[in-house]
């Protein structure tokens, strides 16, 4: 039997690296039409300072691809134009911080993307897929450190001249 | 028809490389023959004679031995240092610079299409446009290759080698096609998911034949007169396509994706992933994931009331 222990192991092994495989879908996700007619809060403050049930939670939460992509799509639809690159705050509100306006829940976040807010905030519904809001939910959430750090982008996706992560900025560390 | 093939040179780069093909292709032969026979010849001996005892015959043996390897070693060499000198000589011709380049075109590749612009001292006659290359015959074309994202490589067989589009960096390579035609390419160096799907066309066209295909070119969209192509227009303007594609002459100017001014006149979509039919565009627009999974071009649900008209107005952006 001892002859085996070195075949076992690499089975074992082996197996257990097919575990926890993320999944990247390429297909549009199942068309959930109440997320565009819900109304989710629109502050963070609860009385009791607990959230209500019902909200609904981000398909892609925790997803480093759909990350990743929201990382491209933030620049690609010029988010950072008003937020600043990374999130960082120029004329829209800093996302990388824990001050959310209209509520830091995934839900409060696409309904600010899709149908705006005040004083500046233009309503993306008509113009960016769902999928595609999931995802930049999913990254400006990673921005403030909301998501796990094993799917937080680790890498901007242009040349840095310094190295620069998310999670520097999360941390509190300076450029 | 179009040419992709490195033994079907169009070009006097893709000559030179050809000739250094044949070359190294006649030599192997003829060293491939040569070891063939002798293995043979091994083989076919051995047979005939009855196995001796070589012990006692060991000395004699690796004398002679070792007068055929010492030869059979320096032709080696020999050969293989002419075949070096020639390498160099082509490759020394193939780096050529063209000191005043007749034609400058920036290609500027991106997961998983080629941008194509072409630069001219003055800005109101400059062309952008995606996918395809046009350039005149007989006119050294210098190409000036980067990226927006991850390395690709520009490989159009039948007009030269292969030049890597490096993110940050500019590269630039030089093509002449002799004759009209078109000569496929694609990229040659793994950028993603949809790497295998990322071809290009060089059109090569007579010098009054790309005169009028500039003239085209830099032409803006014309105003729509049928009233179906009008309201397909302003379904384009309202829905997601203008986030990411530009048609001059209207709102629309984001250059996340391919410019579709003259989407109508171009023979593929999808960078050569499909060939451009109303058919085939119609299946792109509703689906692109499932034609060219992970491409960067998201599903977005259309009413047959308004995709049709969306079609006729883009079959109207010759």
């Amino acid at each position: 039997m001892r002859q085996y222990y070195g075949t076992i192991l690499c089975v074992a092994v082996a197996l257990l690296a097919g575990c926890q495989r993320e999944q990247r879908s390429l297909r549009p996700l199942p068309a959930n039409s109440s997320v565009m007619q819900q109304l989710p809060p629109e502050s963070g403050l609860y009385p009791g300072g607990v959230a209500p049930a019902g909200q609904i939670d981000n398909p892609y939460a925790g997803n480093a691809w759909a990350i990743a992509q929201g990382q491209r799509l933030f620049d690609w639809f010029n988010c950072s134009g008003c937020h600043g690159g990374y999130g960082g705050g120029a004329i829209g509100p800093a996302l990388n911080d824990k001050v959310w306006v209209y509520g830091g829940e995934p839900a409060q976040i696409f309904d600010s993307i899709a149908r705006g807010r005040p004083n500046g905030m233009p309503a993306w519904g008509a113009r960016i897929p769902r999928d595609q809001i999931w995802q930049l939910v999913a990254y400006v959430r990673s921005l403030s450190g909301e998501e796990p750090k094993s799917a937080t982008p680790a890498r901007s996706d242009g040349i840095e001249p310094t190295p620069f992560t998310i999670q520097n900025k999360v941390k509190g560390e300076t450029r | 028809m179009s040419a992709h093939s490195v033994l079907a040179p169009a070009g006097a780069q893709a000559a030179r490389i050809h000739a250094h093909w044949l070359l190294l292709w006649y030599v192997c032969l003829a060293v491939y023959i040569i070891v063939g026979g002798f293995y043979l010849w091994v083989l076919i001996r051995s047979r005939r004679r009855r196995p001796e005892a070589p012990a006692d015959r060991t000395h004699q043996v690796d004398r002679g031995l070792g007068k055929y390897v010492a030869v059979a070693t320096g032709i080696t060499a020999a050969t293989l240092v002419l075949l070096l000198i020639a390498a160099a000589v082509t490759g020394r011709d193939l780096s050529a610079y063209a000191p005043k380049p007749d034609l400058r075109v920036d290609v500027i590749g991106h997961q998983w299409w080629w941008e194509v612009h072409y630069l001219n001292d003055d800005p109101s006659k400059m062309i952008a446009t995606a996918n395809e290359i046009h350039i005149p015959t007989g006119r050294k074309v210098t190409l000036r290759l980067t990226s927006e994202d991850v390395i690709h490589s520009f490989w159009a067989p039948s007009l030269n080698g292969k030049r890597d589009l490096i993110p940050g960096r500019m590269n630039e390579l030089v093509i002449e096609a002799d004759r009209p035609g078109i000569y496929r390419g694609q990229c040659a160096e793994y950028c993603g998911l949809q790497h295998a799907h990322m071809a290009f066309n060089v059109i090569a066209l007579g010098p009054g034949d790309f005169s009028a295909w500039m003239r085209s070119e830099l032409k803006p969209a014309a105003e729509p007169s049928d009233p179906v192509a009008r309201r397909g227009r302003d379904v384009f303007m309202g829905a997601p396509c203008v986030l990411c594609h530009a048609i001059r002459g209207t709102p629309a100017q984001a250059t996340n994706g391919p410019d579709l001014t003259h989407i109508a006149s171009r023979r593929t979509i999808g960078a050569g992933t499909l060939p451009n039919t109303p058919g085939h565009l119609a299946g792109w627009i509703q689906d692109p994931q499932s034609i060219k999974p992970g491409n960067n071009m998201p599903v977005i649900p259309l009413d047959a009331a308004d995709l049709q008209p969306l079609l006729t107005y883009l079959e109207t952006l010759k």
